[in-house]
């Protein structure tokens, strides 16, 4: 089996006397979509957390493609090709799609105008983002400099993830990317993820929704008091059978599993 | 990847009737709007409009009331001239606004820093150009006090700014034993300190270097804020600093460097206060404060950040000089200009209120 996109092993973090993660391994393998499910509390937002930066773990190890890696903040996970869409989508209201795409890693003019002015290349930047929403089926062309809160939440989560897209190599992490979203919105966003699968980016997907990950995972982490509790393939078991194993109602296969 | 080309059964059983359903995604609306609602739709998309017409009807209108005095090409370069201070300080302000935040201190920062100019140059025998540039530097030091409070202590804007509005007005009565520097002082000791107090004309206006300097402020920090990234991070923080933070803007950086250069903008408008009113009073400007942010406001700034262009505080800040103007040539008691200023704040933030419910 080729090298794990990611690999974590014995991960821990302590709040003062409570232990978000416990021992916890995490394996991320190469063009997957990895669903993390588990009870609220269950600490399945640390463990990612901790794997992009936003939390430092107190033990244990993450390798990215076999390589260590210790993050201090989600802006080195970001660095190396490791992308989030956070559940509040993390988008400026009054700013302009095109702005949103790029917040943080704006394009310059070339030339002096952008060395010594800092001159932003905006017509770039739009074709840009112009191009990535409409290679995702989102976007008609002209509405590129429209303020994203003038769309609608489906819209805005497309952008969101066409931002991730745009601009992940390594993998893409989802926090209940159809928390928010109508029936019709998610469909298109669990379009998007599989859309995003095609393109060879494996997906870390946090959810709720045990249709949505039977649906899109590949395989899926089950997170129970602190710590990995089993992967299972979705085939080989039920929705009821993935909510007994997270709240402890059924003992878990071995982990050999998936 | 639209739902209607796969013959294959997807998704869970409630949605079937999807594929039926409209497919269209980002589609515009292109319905019928009421007039008054494109209106709405056109301020959204040009927050600055409403302080250009604000200004143009207003200049029309005392044009017709007080006629040809209020129109001479001296009384419009003396309103340009009388705001000149106010709108620099405004142009602080704005930074700090766009951010969600205010600052109270601006005013104090700017006399502070011309006390302290005026100190080195005129009796402490610095070279005025040494002073000044020290000015300067005491001006970013001092917002950047703010900026630091705000960022790494984090203390609300008002809070920390009304804190060292009362400590920089106290450096300052202190620094300057509460006397004037006389304008003879500094015409002897120190004349470039008056720099920004001279004037040219241009048939019949009388331009100073003052109203030049906030015209060339106002430039410089308009392009910074819509030409560079540093400025698309400024419009973010205000807009939703955590959202900010998270797509990887480093705010307190950015916060910082807001303050410090809006302590910046304060101490170049001590400079230039120095030749504009050709003393250096520790008791002028006292209202300043107040004074800046009522141009932002009236230039349709949002108070909630991230919304307006800094161009609207240069026309609020004219907007306040063509009132107080106009409402003077035509006799009105000086309680009538300050009770119609009042009424234009609430005016103003209430037609931002409006212009922020518009929807898609």
């Amino acid at each position: 089996m080729s090298t794990p996109v990611v690999q974590a092993r014995g991960i821990v973090k302590r709040y003062g006397h409570v232990t978000a993660i416990d021992h916890s391994d995490f394996e991320l393998r190469k063009g997957e979509i990895l669903a993390v499910i588990g009870d609220n509390g269950a600490g399945k937002s640390s463990i990612v957390k901790a794997i992009c930066g936003a939390t430092v773990p107190d033990e244990g190890e993450i390798l990215i493609e076999g390589k260590p890696v210790r993050f201090t903040s989600p802006i080195q996970a970001r660095d190396m090709g490791i992308e989030i869409v956070y559940q509040n989508l993390a988008l400026s209201p009054a700013l302009s799609i095109a702005d949103n795409m790029f917040t943080g890693r704006e394009i310059r003019k070339q030339g002096w105008m952008g060395k010594y002015l800092r001159m932003l290349d905006k017509p770039a930047m739009e074709d840009f983002a112009r191009e990535k929403l409409t290679e995702l089926g989102l976007m008609t062309v002209q509405s590129i400099k429209q303020p994203v809160e003038t769309l609608s939440g489906g819209q805005r989560q497309g952008v969101a993830v066409a931002r991730a897209a745009a601009f992940a190599t390594k993998f893409i992490i989802m926090d209940e990317p159809t928390a928010a979203l109508g029936v019709k919105e998610s469909r298109k966003v669990l379009e998007l993820i599989q859309d995003v699968r095609a393109r060879g980016i494996p997906i870390i997907l946090i959810s709720h929704n045990m249709p949505h990950v039977f649906e899109v995972a590949d395989r899926i982490h089950v997170h129970r008091l602190g710590k990995r509790l089993c992967t299972i393939d979705p085939k080989d078991y039920t929705m009821s059978d993935a909510v007994a194993f997270m709240t402890g109602a059924k003992e878990p296969p071995s982990e050999h599993a998936a | 990847m639209s739902e209607t080309t796969k013959p294959g059964h997807k998704g869970q059983d409630y949605e079937q009737t999807l594929d039926r359903s409209d497919a269209r995604v980002a589609a515009f609306d292109r319905g019928q709007h009421s007039p008054l609602e494109r209106v709405q739709h056109v301020l959204h998309n040009n927050p600055t409009l409403v302080p250009v017409i604000v200004l143009l009807v207003s200049l029309a209108v005392f044009g017709l009331i007080a006629g040809g005095k209020f129109f001479s090409a001296f009384n419009l370069s003396l309103i340009l001239q009388q705001v000149s201070i106010i709108g620099i300080l405004a142009a602080a302000q704005s930074l700090i606004i766009l951010t969600a935040g205010i600052d109270l201190s601006v005013a104090a920062i700017m006399v502070l820093m011309s006390v302290i100019m005026g100190n080195l140059a005129v009796f402490a025998g610095v070279p005025t150009g040494i002073s000044i540039v020290i000015g300067l530097i005491g001006g970013v030091a001092a917002g950047g006090m703010n900026g630091w409070l705000i960022t790494k202590v984090k203390l609300p804007p008002f809070i920390t700014t009304l804190g060292t509005w009362s400590i920089f007005y106290a450096l300052l009565l202190w620094l300057s034993g509460a006397q004037s520097i006389r304008g003879q002082d500094i015409d002897a000791n120190a004349p470039f300190l008056k720099i920004f107090g001279a004037s040219f004309n241009i048939g019949g206006a009388r331009i100073t270097l003052s109203a030049l300097l906030m015209i060339a402020v106002f430039l410089v920090l308009w392009y910074m804020l819509n030409k560079t990234a540093w400025g698309r991070h400024v419009y973010a923080i205000g807009d939703d600093k955590e959202a900010a933070q998270l797509s990887g803007i480093r705010t307190d950086r950015t916060l910082l460097s807001v303050y410090g250069l809006a302590g910046l903008v304060c101490a170049l408008a001590g400079w230039a206060s120095i030749g504009r009113v050709g003393s250096i009073s520790p008791q002028s400007f006292y209202e300043g404060n107040l004074d800046s942010i009522t141009a932002v406001v009236i230039g349709g700034i949002s108070l909630f950040g991230g919304r307006g262009s800094i161009l609207g505080a240069l026309f609020g800040a004219l907007i306040v000089g063509v009132f107080r103007s106009g409402l003077r040539l035509s006799g009105v008691d000086v309680l009538w200009q300050v009770f119609a200023i009042g009424w234009l704040i609430i005016i103003a933030v209430a037609i931002d209120q409006w212009i922020r419910r518009v929807s898609a």
